[in-house]
């Protein structure tokens, strides 16, 4: 991270967004955040924006304003996301609208907008966020974990089609955080998850900060379409 | 840092001006593609973009029609999305020549800001 990079982190209001928003504006960056509510707090060199990620109107309307009063993008951790636990023979196909809608169709739209302003300057970083669920296949999490499935082979695919206009896309998989994602989950599945780690214990924001830091830095510009799974999943 | 100041201006766009905007842009994309796919010939409205004769490279059209769209919002105010449905799902699809996408680009134009188009 170099001062004054424009960073743009979806799902900013609140647990890991929030936290991602304070560590760059800490770091001297220009941090752009969304999320569908407003936010009830302020910082400096921090614009926030009342957006839907999974409205692509919204989404346009959001890149060209930063492309307005920036002229430039140079890194996007698109963190927005949404859970439900549920068995798959209970899951309403509402349910299965709404988490595709944001994790990935939400998703899709910000980095398609946003890889449109990098590659004016030639540069980028994109950080996607998947979950552990993906490689350890946890029961419950089906639609969730599928959407979060699709992130990493998008990802790895968007890596080689925005190669040629130096943007990296990387995933990072987070294990259990303590936010309000998992507060619908029982303690004892979160237990069990969190045992199946190499690592026994809940992920926390800094350790996700760490792997944000390194895909960002000018220096992983040869580090493109990987995933980081935490935790050793 | 700014790299530009991007304040669009707000006034109607003729075919004249879009295919000014199309052709210099595609000359600009034209000098970036690699030696072997640079074109030789003068840039006009006849000139393909897909296909045996096209002088785009398939991400030099990639680079044509997000450029095009970026000069569009940047000095027009007009957000518009080219590849859209409707452009990848025509039989005779609207990048195939520069006149082609110039078209298009109005008939978006005329649809999405129907007062500033007329």
């Amino acid at each position: 991270m170099t001062r004054h990079e424009v960073v743009l982190i979806t799902g900013a209001r609140k647990g890991i967004g929030r936290f991602l928003a304070e560590h760059f504006v800490n770091q001297g960056a220009v941090v752009e955040g969304c999320s569908r509510q407003r936010p009830g707090w302020k910082l400096p060199n921090y614009t926030h924006h009342a957006a839907d990620v999974s409205d692509e109107a919204q989404v346009k309307k959001m890149i060209s304003s930063i492309g307005r009063r920036h002229g430039r993008l140079d890194v996007v951790i698109n963190n927005a996301g949404i859970a439900a636990m549920n068995p798959i023979l209970l899951t309403p196909v509402s349910t299965v609208d709404r988490i595709l809608a944001t994790n990935f169709r939400g998703l899709f739209l910000v980095c398609r907008e946003s890889a449109k302003l990098m590659k004016k300057r030639r540069y980028g970083r994109i950080i996607n966020f998947s979950t552990v669920a993906v490689p350890m296949k946890i029961e419950g999490e089906s639609v969730y974990a599928a959407s979060k499935s699709a992130v990493v082979t998008f990802t790895r695919i968007l890596a080689r089609e925005l190669a040629e206009w130096g943007i990296t896309c990387n995933v990072i998989g987070p294990g259990p955080v303590a936010t309000d994602l998992i507060d619908s989950i029982p303690p004892a599945k979160i237990d069990r998850v969190v045992s199946n780690l190499a690592i026994k214990r809940l992920g926390n924001f800094q350790d996700i900060a760490n792997v944000v830091d390194f895909f960002v830095k000018p220096e992983s510009d040869y580090i493109t379409g990987q995933v980081i799974y935490l935790g050793g999943a | 840092m700014l790299l530009q100041s991007m304040q669009p201006k707000q006034k109607p766009l003729s075919r004249t001006e879009i295919t000014a905007l199309v052709i210099s842009t595609l000359r600009d994309v034209l000098s970036r593609q690699s030696e072997t796919r640079k074109h030789k010939k003068a840039v006009q409205e006849s000139t393909p973009l897909i296909g045996e004769h096209s002088v785009c490279d398939s991400l030099g059209l990639v680079n044509l029609i997000v450029d095009v769209e970026q000069r569009l919002q940047e000095e027009h105010g007009i957000l518009l999305t080219l590849a859209d449905e409707r452009a990848l799902s025509q039989k005779i699809s609207p990048f195939r020549t520069v006149s082609s996408l110039v078209d298009y680009i109005e008939r978006l134009i005329r649809e999405e800001i129907p007062n500033d188009a007329a």
